[in-house]
């Protein structure tokens, strides 16, 4: 089964990294994968982008044109791809920046304050992990354990500091319930 | 599982380079290669190599001449418009004989061009990469795990017949990251270079690494010979992936990152019924012509894929000689074809076909 994910946002907001912990989910469960930023000076502050593939068989297009998950960090990217997700696709967006029209009935929207939740917890840069989680509670794309395992794996050993936010981030956004106002 | 790293094309070239013995890196910065010589300045102390940002690609080239020249291991890397900087230093490498491995991660061109992934440089690395009257070896990757494993066979191959060697990726290939698994390390002696200038110690004459021959017939017998190697080199050397070509009456040739992505209009194509098949050209030169020659007699259309308006098609048409219809589909400047557009293109033809 070929899984397309596409994370999108401002460059800084760790759109990159957030896709390097989902494609190394894939390496954990020996699956192939293939991690491709949008490179040049998106990644210096305009908008950056990130494709992940997940799949049984070699990857072929490591481009992804059409996302089965969308993970929208920004105003920009979730009006750039919002169109292009897959029937049947959820996308997963952080509704503290992106107020946006459930305009299409054929796909899941699953939106979630995570810049919010993030400063409320003292969380502040931690956003991105936040919507993994909430990702990973909409989709079930691999198992919270071996997230968990990927986000030690991407956290490099200069900085275990930040290894205890990013999990409790992580946990924050996949216990998140939404309520219907 | 425990030695499977998820990287980028860059820096699994890099890592795996060093891990082929070469410890002797000259670069100069350029997208998207970058990281290559970011890792190298990395890994380089470490190892107690040589790395040395130059402060040209010129000069980058020429540190790779005098090196190689002294018998080691030696690389450097860049992009498009930094390869055109390189190509006199190529040509004397040639012409002296000293086989060295030089990267170039495409992109689109001519002039600065763009960033973004290219393949228009397969005319330059395969028939003009310098001047004068020569070749280099030319290993074209199509992901991240043959980035690694090509340098390594670069090298040793460079090594065997004394010529030049380019790993010719684009930006794709560099910038994506793949899980990788890095080739044994075979000996960590490399095979002796009675050629080198590595000091006589009075004990024997001195080697000479030379490109200057100012006797016209003295140079003929020496460009004759190294053609002779080239001649072996285009009997031993040719590598080429196949996929589903056994019975494949459309045949879809493409190399690099442009293959994979062919593979995947090729495996729609089937499901529609369409008999296609794909050969992934490894080797760019020495090029794979008696294969696809081979393979055109039962296909009778063939289509090239490539990031360029068109330069490996020739190479193509020159292999099958008429014998079979050879089409063209291409995307320049930094667009990457998605597998539909391929696979629109392969039904356009069979529809063709059968009308």
């Amino acid at each position: 089964m070929l899984t397309n994910l596409m994370i999108a946002g401002f460059g800084g907001q760790g759109v990159l990294f957030t896709g390097k912990i989902i494609a190394n989910t894939g390496l954990l469960e020996g699956k192939e994968v293939s991690w491709l930023p949008s490179y040049g000076p998106e990644m210096r502050g305009g908008t950056a982008n990130c494709s992940v593939c997940v799949d049984d068989e070699p990857i072929g297009c490591p481009i992804v044109l059409e996302p089965d998950i969308l993970i929208a960090m920004n105003v920009p990217s979730f009006d750039k791809f919002i169109g292009k997700v897959t029937k049947g696709g959820c996308v997963v967006y952080d509704s503290s920046l992106i107020e946006a029209e459930q305009t299409r009935e054929d796909i899941r929207y699953r939106p979630i304050p995570a810049t919010e939740l993030a400063a409320r917890h003292h969380l502040d840069k931690f956003a991105n992990i936040v919507l993994l989680g909430y990702t990973l509670q909409a989709v079930h794309f691999t198992s919270y354990e071996t997230v968990c395992e990927a986000i030690k794996a991407c956290v490099p050993k200069s900085k275990q500091k930040l290894l205890t936010p990013n999990l409790d981030a992580l946990r924050l956004g996949y216990e998140f319930q939404e309520t219907k106002s | 599982m425990a030695n499977k790293f998820l990287m980028k094309g860059n820096e699994a070239l890099a890592e795996a380079a060093i891990r082929s013995g070469c410890h002797h890196f000259f670069g100069y910065p350029i997208t998207p290669q970058t990281e290559i010589s970011a890792y190298m300045a990395k890994r380089m102390p470490q190892i107690g190599g040589t790395f040395l940002q130059a402060e040209s690609e010129i000069a980058a080239i020429n540190m790779v001449l005098g090196a190689a020249s002294a018998g080691v291991r030696a690389m450097t890397s860049s992009s498009s418009p930094g390869i055109s900087l390189k190509s006199e230093g190529i040509s004397y490498l040639a012409g002296s004989d000293v086989p060295a491995v030089i990267v170039n991660v495409m992109r689109g061109g001519p002039g600065l061009g763009g960033i973004q992934p290219s393949q228009a440089d397969y005319w330059q690395a395969t028939k003009a990469m310098g001047h004068g009257d020569f070749q280099v070896l030319v290993y074209a990757p199509s992901g991240v795990q043959e980035m690694a494993e090509l340098v390594g066979l670069a090298f040793d191959t460079a090594d065997k017949y004394r010529v030049p060697a380019m790993i010719l990726a684009d930006g794709l290939l560099g910038q994506m990251m793949e899980p990788v698994v890095f080739p044994e390390q075979k000996s960590d002696r490399l095979p002796e270079k009675t050629w080198a200038t590595t000091g006589t110690k009075g004990k024997r004459a001195p080697n000479i690494i030379n490109s200057l021959f100012l006797q016209p017939d003295e140079l003929e017998q020496i460009v004759k010979d190294r053609f002779t190697r080239y001649q072996a080199i285009e009997e031993n050397e040719v590598l080429a992936e196949e996929f589903l070509t056994d019975d494949a009456d459309l045949l879809v040739v493409a190399y690099g990152a442009v293959a994979r992505i062919a593979r995947s209009a090729v495996r729609a194509a089937r499901e529609r019924g369409i008999k296609a098949g794909l050969i992934r050209p490894v080797t760019l030169w020495p090029f794979p012509k008696k294969l696809i020659a081979e393979k055109a007699k039962q296909a009778q259309n063939i289509l090239v894929a490539e990031m360029s308006m068109g330069q490996m098609v020739d190479d193509v048409k020159l292999a099958v000689l008429g014998s079979s219809h050879v089409h063209f589909y291409g995307r320049t400047g930094g667009m990457v074809p998605s597998p539909n557009e391929l696979l629109e293109q392969i039904q356009a033809i069979a529809d063709n076909r059968e009308v």
